[in-house]
C-alpha cells in the first residue's frame, strides 16, 4: 500500500454479533412486547442491514409477528448539504405503514456524531407523530459527539480517535459478519 | 455519476445520457417524498429561486414554484407584463437587480430563442431554461421521458411519435435530444407546413399520415397548435387539422395496439386530441404533471448541490 500503515483490527466476529443481535432483541422485546404499536426503522444506507437482521431473529426466534419494518433516507435531511467535498446520494426511502403515535425505533450500525440521528428525528416527522423514538445501534462510538444524542439500546461502545474508522460488515453484503476497526 | 456534467440547466443538448439518468435517479427519490402526508424536505432552506416568466405560462411555472418550495428554497416570482421591462429595462440589468438580492438561482422562461444562454454568460448564477422561444424546453422533455420510462418501463427501443406544430414547438425540439440521447427512436407527424426543413438531420423520422404513424408508434406525443407564434396561415382552417392529423378514439381504437398517448399541455381539446381520448386509460396527461414536479425537484437540488457554502 505504498508504504501507508493502515492497520486493522477486529472488534467483534460473527460469533460475537450473534450473541450480541439476540440480546438487543430480547431488550426490545422487554420494552415493546408484541409489537403491536412498535415499528422498527432501519436507517439508510448502513443501518438497514441491522434492521433486517434482528427483524428477522424476532420473527423466527422469537415467534414475534408482524413485525413492521421501514427504511427511511436521511439525505434530504442532512446538514452538510452544499458543504461535502462529494455530493450526497440518497437512497430508497420505504415506510409502508403509519408512523402516527406508534413507537419508533431508529437502528443504526454506527453512532458517531449523532447529526445522522438528528436528521432521522426531522425526517421521520414528514409521516406523522410518533408516540415516542427510541435508538438501537451495534457500535457506539463514546467522546466522539456533536448533539446530545445517546442510543437506548447498544451493541458495543468503543472509545477511538478521529482518525479511526469503525466499519461494519454483514454477511448479506460484504461476505462475513465483522466489526472492524481501520488506523489510515 | 453523482453529479451533473453542466453548471446550468439551458437546454437538453448540452446534458449527455448519464446526467439524465441522474436526474431520473433523484426524481425516483423526490417523487417518493411528494407522495408523504408532508411534502417537504429542508434541503434547500438557505437557496433563494427567482422565476423570471417573460412569456404567459401556468403549469410550468406552477410545477417549478412547487419543485422549489417543496425543497425549502425561498422564492420570488416575476412576470414580465407586470414589470419595468415594459419600461425598457434589458434582460442584463433586470437580472442582476434581482441578483443583488442574493438570488442563487434564475428560472427563467422567455419568448427569445437563447435568451438562457445569453444570460448564463453575462450573470453570475445557476439558470434553469423553463423556455426559451421556439427553441428548447428541457424540463418537459425530461418529464416526458420519465413518464414514459415509469410506464413503459424504459425509453431505449421505444417508437416515439412526436405529432402537431413541430416548427414553433420547443417541446419537440428538446424531446427529441432527449429520446435519441436514451436510445428511443423518433418520427414527427404533422402538415408539411409545420414541419421544419432538415429534420432529418437530427436522425428524426418523418410521417405524414397519421393512421401510420400510429400504426408505428409505442408512445403519440400530442403537441398544440400554437396559433399565437404564427404570422401566417400555415394550414386552411382549424377543422381541416382537426380531421388529419387530430387524434380521437375511433383512430385509437382502429389501431391493433394499444399505444400511449401524452400531451405536454394546454389541450386543445376537439383540435389535436378529442375529449374521450385525453381522458382515457391511455393517457398519462396527468402523470406527466405529477412527475413534472419531481423532476424539477431535481433538477433544482442536483444544481444546488454545485453552489459550495
Amino acid at each position: 500500500m505504498f508504504g501507508i500503515a493502515m492497520s486493522k483490527k477486529t472488534l467483534l466476529n460473527s460469533k460475537e454479533i450473534h450473541i450480541i443481535l439476540h440480546r438487543l432483541a430480547c431488550q426490545l422485546i422487554e420494552n415493546h412486547n408484541n409489537f403491536e404499536n412498535t415499528v422498527l426503522i432501519g436507517i439508510q444506507p448502513r443501518g438497514i442491514y441491522l434492521a433486517e437482521r434482528l427483524a428477522t431473529i424476532l420473527q423466527n426466534d422469537y415467534a414475534i409477528s408482524n413485525i413492521k419494518l421501514g427504511h427511511l433516507d436521511i439525505t434530504f435531511y442532512r446538514d452538510d448539504f452544499r458543504r461535502r467535498d462529494a455530493p450526497l446520494e440518497a437512497n430508497k426511502t420505504q415506510i409502508d405503514f403509519i408512523v402516527e403515535d406508534k413507537k419508533v425505533v431508529f437502528i443504526d450500525d454506527v453512532l458517531f456524531s449523532g447529526r445522522s440521528i438528528r436528521a432521522a428525528l426531522t425526517a421521520i416527522q414528514s409521516f406523522g407523530r410518533p408516540s415516542n423514538i427510541e435508538l438501537l445501534v451495534l457500535i457506539d462510538r463514546r467522546f466522539s459527539r456533536h448533539l446530545p444524542i445517546q442510543p437506548n439500546y447498544l451493541g458495543r461502545q468503543v472509545d477511538v480517535i478521529n482518525e479511526e474508522k469503525v466499519t461494519v460488515h454483514w454477511k448479506e453484503k460484504d461476505t462475513k459478519d465483522a466489526v472492524y476497526i481501520i488506523n489510515n | 455519476m453523482n453529479q451533473l456534467s453542466v453548471q446550468h440547466l439551458l437546454g437538453i443538448k448540452h446534458i449527455n445520457k448519464a446526467d439524465i439518468d441522474l436526474i431520473f435517479k433523484t426524481a425516483d427519490h423526490f417523487k417518493e417524498v411528494i407522495n408523504r402526508s408532508i411534502k417537504k424536505v429542508p434541503s434547500l432552506r438557505d437557496i433563494t429561486i427567482a422565476n423570471l416568466f417573460f412569456e404567459n405560462s401556468t403549469r410550468t411555472k406552477l410545477s417549478f414554484e412547487l419543485a422549489e418550495k417543496r425543497l425549502s428554497a425561498d422564492v420570488i416570482n416575476f412576470s414580465a407584463n407586470q414589470s419595468s421591462v415594459k419600461k425598457g429595462e434589458t434582460l442584463i440589468d433586470t437580472a442582476n437587480n434581482i441578483l443583488s438580492m442574493k438570488v442563487d438561482i434564475i428560472v427563467m422562461r422567455h419568448p427569445n430563442v437563447g435568451a438562457c444562454n445569453f444570460l448564463s454568460k453575462h450573470v453570475n448564477v445557476k439558470i434553469v431554461n423553463a423556455g426559451d422561444g421556439i427553441h428548447e424546453h428541457p424540463t418537459q422533455a425530461l418529464l416526458d421521458s420519465y413518464s414514459i420510462r415509469e410506464k413503459l418501463g424504459s425509453v431505449a427501443g421505444k417508437k416515439v411519435v412526436i405529432v402537431g406544430d413541430i416548427l414553433h414547438s420547443r417541446v419537440a425540439l428538446s424531446n427529441f435530444y432527449a429520446l435519441k440521447l436514451q436510445g428511443a427512436e423518433v418520427k414527427v407527424c404533422g402538415p408539411k407546413t409545420l414541419i421544419p426543413k432538415y429534420i432529418e438531420s437530427l436522425g428524426v423520422g418523418i410521417e405524414y399520415n397519421i393512421k401510420k404513424a400510429l400504426d408505428w408508434c409505442d408512445v403519440a406525443n400530442v403537441l398544440r397548435v400554437q396559433n399565437e407564434r404564427m404570422e401566417i396561415n400555415y394550414f386552411p382552417s382549424t377543422r381541416e387539422y382537426s380531421q388529419l392529423f387530430g387524434i380521437n378514439k375511433k383512430l385509437l381504437d382502429s389501431l391493433n395496439k394499444k399505444i400511449v398517448i401524452m400531451h405536454p399541455g394546454p389541450i386543445n381539446r376537439g383540435v389535436e386530441i378529442s375529449s374521450d381520448v385525453a381522458d382515457s386509460e391511455q393517457s398519462i396527461i396527468l402523470n406527466q404533471v405529477e412527475n413534472g414536479v419531481a423532476i424539477r425537484m431535481a433538477v433544482i437540488y442536483l444544481l444546488a448541490q454545485q453552489i459550495k457554502q
